[in-house]
C-alpha cells in the first residue's frame, strides 16, 4: 500500500509561499501527475513526500501514516531527477547494485543479483549491464536512473521531469516505456512535469498547479473537457484554447459583433463573460455565420491549423489537411455551440462548473 | 531578390564529414527550414551561408554571385540565434537602431525604420526598456527586429525559439511567419522541431549525418518520405514502422508483420507494383502513420483483431497502443473511441496511406496505392 496525502501543505521561502495549503489524495498504484508552469510548487511538493524538506504548516501521509517525523530513508520512496545522477565509473550493472548494496538492507548477493537482472529487463537494458554509464546514450542513462530506482522496490516512484533532457522523438518513445513500466509494477507514480502532452498522455489523475495552489485534479478527460478555470484552459490543450469576450444579455452570449450567439447553461450572475473554445471545435466551411480571413496557415501533417482573423480578434482553427486554405483568403466558421465553455472574467471559474 | 544557391557544398573537421556534397536552392522569398537532429549539419549550413563558416568544397551564390570569398558583413543578411545576443546596457530602442548606426542615416530616417520595425513585431511600448527588464519572448522580438531593420535580403535564424516556453513558441511561430510574409526578405530556418519545420515552412530540407535526406513541402515529406529516416524523423506520434513479409493467397496479399496474429490484407495490385520499383528487391519495411490504422469496433471482413495495450488520450484525440500477438502498433482514434486496456478491437491498414521502404537502404519504393491522403 502507497496511498499519499497531503494535507493542507504549505511551504514558505522568505516572504514567497510556494506552496499554499495544498491538499491532495494519490490512490495505491496510481500515476498521478502534478502539473503545472515553473513556480507552480511541484517539485516543492515532491520533494516533500521524498523527506528532502519539511513543511511549514500541514501534514503528509503515506500509507495511512504520518511521515513528518520520518527520513528520506525510512519513507521507502524513489526520486528520480531530470538530470540522470549515475557514478560515470561504474557498469550500469554496479550503478544499480549501489542502492542495494547499503548496510541498512542486508541483502544477500543471490536477492541482489536477482533484483539486478529483473530491471534490467524490465527496462530492456540488460545487453548494457558491463557497460561504463559514461558510454551511454541520453535515453539508456534515464533508463538506469529509472533502474536505480526499481531495484529498491520502494513503496512509491516521484519522478521530477525525467524527460525533459532528452530530444523530441525519444522523450515520445520513453513515455509509452514509462506508462508501460508503472502498469506492469502496479506501483505509485507522483510525476511532475511542465509539459501538457505528458501529463495527459501519461497520467491516471492529473493535478494542475498554480503559484503553490491546487487548481484542479481531475482525469486527463477531465482537464481538458470540463476545466475548472481560465487557467486550465489555456494551459492544458495545444494549440491553446481560444478565448474571446463576449456581450451577455439574458443566457444569451454573442460574440463577434453578433454574427454568433451562443446559449448559456444559466443565465450568468456578471455580465464579464468569456467564450472557451477549443480548435478542433471551430468549424470552418463554406458556410457558417461568422466571415474571417484566413492569417496563417500551420501544417501539422494530417490536419492543418489555421489563424482565423474577425476584425482585431485572432482564434485558432484545425481543419483537415486536405482543405485549401490560403493566407488572406475569406472563409466562414461557426463554433459548435455544445463544446463552448463560458467563463467569469473576472474570478476566471468556469460558469458550467 | 535574394536567391541562395548551395552547390556541391562540403565541410569537413579532419576525416569527419559535416556536410557532404549539399545542393540546395532557395528561391527568392521562400522560408526554407533546415530540420534535423544535432549534429546533422544544419547549423554548419546556415553558419556557411552566412559567412561565419569556411566552407571546403563547393559554391554558395547569392543572387547569382558566388559569395564564399565575402566577409559576413558585406553579404547582406542578417542572422538571428537561439540566444537574444542583445546589449544589456542598451534599450529596446537602441539595440534595434544599433545596425543602422554604420549607415549615416539621418536621426529620423533611423527612427522610423526602428519604429516601424517595431510595429511589425508588437513591441512600440517596449522600446523605452532595457534587455534585462523583458519577457523572453518580448527579448526575442527585439533581437528580431534588430536583425529586419537593416532590410536584409535575407533572413538566418538558427533556432530562435530554442529558448522559448511552449506556449510562446505557439504564438511566435504564427508571428515569424507573418514576418516573413510581410518582409521580403527569404528566410532560412534551423531547428530539430519538425512541429516548427512543418507549420512554417513552404519547404523543408532534412538532414542527417552531413548528407540532405529529402527537399519537398510539408505535404510531400509528411505524405511521401523518400526514405526510413525522413518517415520516422517527421511526424508524431512517430510512424510504425515494422519488417514485412508478403504473400499472396487468393485475389489478396497478405502483409505480415511479426507473428500469425499480426496479419493485413491488402489488394492484390500491392504484388506488380513492389515488382515493377527499382528499390523493391530484398526485405522490405512498411511504415504507416497512426491515422492510416483504422480501427473498427466491430468483427470485419477484412480486419484483423487487435487488442487495446495503453491509451494515450490528447484531448483533441487519443493514441492507442495496439498488440498483434507480439507486433506492436499505433493508432490514431477520436477521444474515447478505445475504451480501456485488454479491450478488442479490429484493425485495417489503409494502403493509401501505407508506405513501403527497402530494409537495407531505407529509401522508399514510392508505392502509391488509392488516391486517400494526397
Amino acid at each position: 500500500m502507497a496511498q499519499i496525502k497531503f494535507h493542507s501543505v504549505t511551504r514558505k521561502f522568505g516572504g514567497n509561499t510556494a506552496l499554499d495549503a495544498l491538499s491532495l489524495d494519490v490512490a495505491d498504484g496510481e500515476f498521478f501527475v502534478l502539473l503545472g508552469p515553473t513556480g507552480a510548487g511541484k517539485t516543492t511538493a515532491l520533494r516533500l513526500i521524498a523527506g528532502l524538506d519539511a513543511p511549514d504548516g500541514g501534514s503528509i501521509e503515506i500509507a495511512g501514516e504520518d511521515v513528518g517525523d520520518q527520513t528520506s530513508a525510512e519513507r521507502d520512496v524513489a526520486l528520480v531527477f531530470q538530470y540522470y545522477s549515475l557514478y560515470p565509473r561504474y557498469t550500469v550493472r554496479q550503478n544499480l547494485e549501489f542502492p542495494l548494496r547499503s548496510r541498512t538492507r542486508n541483502l544477500s548477493q543471490s536477492e541482489i543479483d536477482m533484483r539486478v537482472e529483473k530491471a534490467g529487463k524490465t527496462l530492456r537494458i540488460s545487453h548494457l549491464m558491463d557497460r561504463k554509464t559514461d558510454r551511454l546514450s541520453g535515453g539508456e542513462m534515464q533508463r538506469v536512473s529509472i533502474g536505480r530506482a526499481i531495484v529498491r522496490e520502494p513503496r512509491a516512484f516521484l519522478m521530477d521531469e525525467p524527460l525533459s533532457n532528452l530530444d523530441a522523438k525519444l522523450r515520445e518513445s520513453l513515455r509509452l516505456e514509462l506508462k508501460d513500466l508503472q502498469i506492469r509494477l502496479k506501483a505509485t507514480f507522483v510525476f511532475v512535469t511542465h509539459d501538457q502532452v505528458e501529463a495527459m498522455s501519461m497520467g491516471d489523475k492529473v493535478a494542475v498547479l498554480n503559484k503553490g495552489k491546487l487548481v484542479q485534479v481531475g482525469t486527463p478527460w477531465e482537464i481538458y473537457n470540463r476545466p475548472r478555470d481560465l487557467f486550465v484552459a489555456s494551459f492544458v490543450g495545444s494549440p491553446s484554447m481560444n478565448l474571446l469576450p463576449c456581450v451577455v444579455s439574458g443566457n444569451e452570449c454573442s460574440i463577434f459583433g453578433g454574427a454568433q450567439k451562443l446559449k448559456m447553461p444559466a443565465t450568468p450572475a456578471t455580465t464579464g463573460v468569456t467564450v472557451g473554445i477549443r480548435s478542433e471545435d471551430v468549424e470552418v466551411g463554406p458556410t457558417g455565420p461568422v466571415e474571417a480571413l484566413i492569417h496563417d496557415v500551420e501544417n501539422h501533417g494530417m490536419e492543418k491549423i489555421i489563424t482565423l482573423r474577425v476584425g482585431d480578434a485572432f482564434l485558432r482553427a484545425t481543419v483537415s489537411s486536405r482543405m485549401q486554405a490560403n493566407v488572406d483568403a475569406k472563409v466562414k466558421f461557426g463554433l459548435d455551440p455544445q463544446k463552448a465553455h463560458f467563463f467569469d472574467q473576472e474570478t476566471g471559474m468556469n460558469l458550467s462548473a | 531578390m535574394a536567391e541562395i544557391i548551395l552547390s556541391n557544398i562540403e565541410k569537413h573537421f579532419g576525416a569527419a564529414y559535416v556536410i557532404r556534397k549539399l545542393n540546395l536552392v532557395i528561391k527568392h522569398r521562400e522560408f526554407v527550414v533546415l530540420l534535423g537532429p544535432s549534429g546533422c549539419g544544419k547549423t554548419t549550413t546556415l553558419r556557411a551561408i552566412a559567412g561565419l563558416e569556411e566552407i571546403d568544397n563547393g559554391e554558395i551564390l547569392i543572387d547569382g554571385k558566388p559569395v564564399q570569398n565575402l566577409e559576413a558583413g558585406d553579404r547582406d543578411i542578417a542572422f538571428v540565434f537561439q540566444l537574444f545576443a542583445l546589449y544589456p546596457h542598451l534599450t529596446a530602442y537602441e539595440n534595434i537602431a544599433f545596425p543602422l548606426r554604420a549607415t549615416r542615416e539621418s536621426r529620423e530616417s533611423v527612427d522610423k525604420k526602428v519604429r516601424a520595425v517595431a510595429r511589425s513585431l508588437q513591441i512600440e511600448h517596449l522600446l523605452g526598456k532595457r534587455p534585462s527588464s523583458l519577457a523572453g519572448g518580448d527579448m526575442q522580438r527585439v533581437a528580431i527586429g534588430r536583425a529586419l531593420v537593416r532590410r536584409p535580403k535575407a533572413m538566418l535564424m538558427d533556432e530562435p525559439m530554442g529558448a522559448l516556453d511552449a506556449k510562446l513558441r505557439e504564438e511566435m511561430r504564427t508571428e515569424l511567419k507573418r514576418l516573413h510574409l510581410e518582409n521580403e526578405a527569404t528566410t532560412v530556418y534551423v531547428t530539430h522541431d519538425q512541429v516548427e519545420a512543418m507549420s512554417m515552412a513552404d519547404r523543408i530540407a532534412i538532414m542527417n549525418d552531413g548528407v540532405l535526406q529529402q527537399v519537398g513541402t510539408p505535404d510531400e515529406v509528411y505524405h511521401h518520405p523518400a526514405n526510413l529516416f525522413v518517415a520516422q524523423f517527421v511526424g508524431s506520434p512517430v510512424m510504425n514502422i515494422a519488417p514485412a513479409k508478403l504473400e499472396s493467397r487468393g485475389n489478396a496479399m497478405q502483409v505480415n508483420l511479426g507473428g500469425e496474429a499480426a496479419e493485413f490484407e491488402f489488394p492484390s495490385e500491392l504484388g506488380s507494383a513492389i515488382s515493377q520499383s527499382p528499390a523493391g528487391s530484398g526485405d522490405l519495411t512498411l511504415g504507416i502513420r497512426p491515422e492510416g490504422v483504422l480501427l473498427s469496433q466491430v468483427e470485419k471482413a477484412g480486419h484483423t483483431p487487435a487488442t487495446v495495450h495503453l491509451v494515450e488520450p490528447l484531448g483533441a484525440y487519443d493514441i492507442v497502443d495496439l498488440k498483434f500477438g507480439t507486433a506492436l502498433l499505433r493508432a490514431r482514434t477520436r477521444s474515447g473511441f478505445a475504451g480501456k486496456t485488454g479491450q478488442k478491437l479490429w484493425a485495417r491498414l489503409d494502403p493509401a496511406q501505407t508506405h513501403l521502404f527497402n530494409s537495407k537502404s531505407g529509401d522508399s519504393l514510392h508505392i502509391r496505392l488509392g488516391d486517400g491522403a494526397n
